[in-house]
């Protein structure tokens, strides 16, 4: 382990014209963009951008670019561009998805690739929305740690098979890709909204937490799970694959089941 | 000591005014959740009612040919189709009309056309129940006004 080896030499031959492994396949797609500025209008308006792109880029690459290369005044959030914080969370050929995980190639780059900002929300400047509205919605639930009686001196334990009860509900990155698809939600924003139920459910399942009675009885509110139509939106715009509409579910029955 | 400022865009003078919002007053008592299992309990029940009224109605022995004025005479006679047909009359209007209201919670914008929809909604849904219910109790297949026998080829000669 002391002498460093020589790394040996390709016995692949590679015949010439080929490029090396870093060769990316590039195309040209055309971002169409939902621009919005108070200061200047106040009608929002398409803008058109031509890109010449690579095969491994994301919608947020392509807004990226358009942003340090052609038009600086284009506004959106991002923060780590990764899928886990939850910025960028956009209505992307009219699919709430995050621009960071959503590759230009498996959209159709034939047509024009629409990019509005979420929807029920208001818009504060192109792309983004007043977020607040959503996390009332999701302070009211309490989400954290309840519980009654003395502290534990050590952690608090709880068996794999309790944890796993609202393993699903924990990956919530409270992007609200779920709540601004939610038809209800739309109308009048008064709904509490998918996040903010999924994030009652991972407490009120947790075994460790002792206010779930507390939970159901703000979501058994006239704006709570009982205006949940079953439209799936929701499960199908979460960038984590959470089954939304099964938890709200759950959170329904969990009140049936305490009512009567 | 360094004091870390506010955010500029909730302060005052800076021209932005942060917008309040309010959740319109929450609901005590459970009505929603009983309109929710109402609907589920409801359908249910209804499914039965209706494809039991649609197979004795159609189906059974002549079938469609039968139904006149006297088939439903006939069946009004019956206590159990009194209440067959009053229960199909109540669960399917409590039912039609709890999914009405919940559309136009859905998709009415203003307070103020959801209250006038509602207004509308419950008084035909009132009308007709009430009147429903009015005939299935008092319906006479053999009237007689003002000393005449109305036609109807089934009812005794006066």
């Amino acid at each position: 382990m002391t002498s460093e080896m020589a790394e040996p030499a390709s016995k692949i031959e590679l015949p010439a014209g080929v490029g090396g492994g870093g060769e990316i396949p590039t195309f040209n797609i055309t971002l169409r963009v939902r621009r919005y500025n108070p200061e200047v209008s106040e009608e929002a308006a398409w803008e058109d951008h031509q890109l010449t792109m690579y095969g491994t880029d994301r919608v947020l690459d392509a807004l990226h670019k358009v942003k340090w290369e052609i038009d600086g005044s284009l506004s959106f959030r991002r923060s780590c561009a990764h899928g886990i914080c939850g910025s960028d969370a956009m209505r992307i050929n009219g699919r709430n998805r995050l621009a960071c995980k959503t590759l230009l190639k498996d959209l159709d780059t034939s047509k024009p690739i629409t990019v509005e900002p979420i929807k029920g929300l208001p818009v504060e400047k192109d792309l983004i929305v007043d977020m607040e509205p959503f996390f009332q919605s999701f302070r009211e639930v309490m989400p954290f740690l309840i519980s009654k009686g003395h502290e534990p001196t050590k952690e608090r334990l709880q068996s794999i098979e309790d944890r796993e009860r609202f393993d699903d509900t924990t990956k919530c990155i409270l992007c609200a890709a779920c709540t601004s698809s939610c038809p209800v939600f739309w109308t009048d924003g008064q709904y509490f909204g998918p996040a903010a139920i999924v994030n009652a459910h991972r407490f009120i399942f947790d075994s460790r937490d002792d206010a779930g009675d507390m939970r159901l009885e703000i979501l058994n509110d006239k704006e709570g799970v009982w205006r949940c139509r079953t439209t799936f939106n929701c499960s199908e715009a979460c960038p984590r694959g959470i089954q939304v509409t099964q938890a709200i579910a759950e959170v329904k029955q969990a009140i049936l089941a305490r009512k009567i | 000591m360094t004091a870390i400022q506010n955010p500029r865009s909730g302060q005052l003078g800076s021209g932005k005014i942060a917008p309040q919002y309010k959740r319109s007053g929450g609901s005590k008592g459970n009505f929603e959740m009983l309109a929710w299992l109402f609907m589920r309990l409801s359908g249910v029940v209804l499914v039965v009612l209706i494809f039991g009224h649609l197979f004795v109605n159609l189906l059974v022995g002549e079938g469609i040919h039968a139904i006149d004025f006297g088939f439903v005479a006939g069946k009004w006679a019956d206590p159990f189709w009194q209440f067959w047909d009053l229960a199909m009359l109540w669960l399917a209007m409590l039912h039609g009309t709890n999914g009405v209201r919940t559309i136009i919670n859905d998709y009415a914008e203003k307070d103020a056309t959801r209250f006038w929809l509602k207004v509308v909604l419950y008084a035909a849904s009132a009308v007709i129940v009430i009147l429903g219910t009015l005939v299935i109790f008092t319906f006479n297949p053999c009237p007689v006004v003002d000393g005449v026998q109305l036609p109807g080829g089934f009812c005794p000669a006066p």
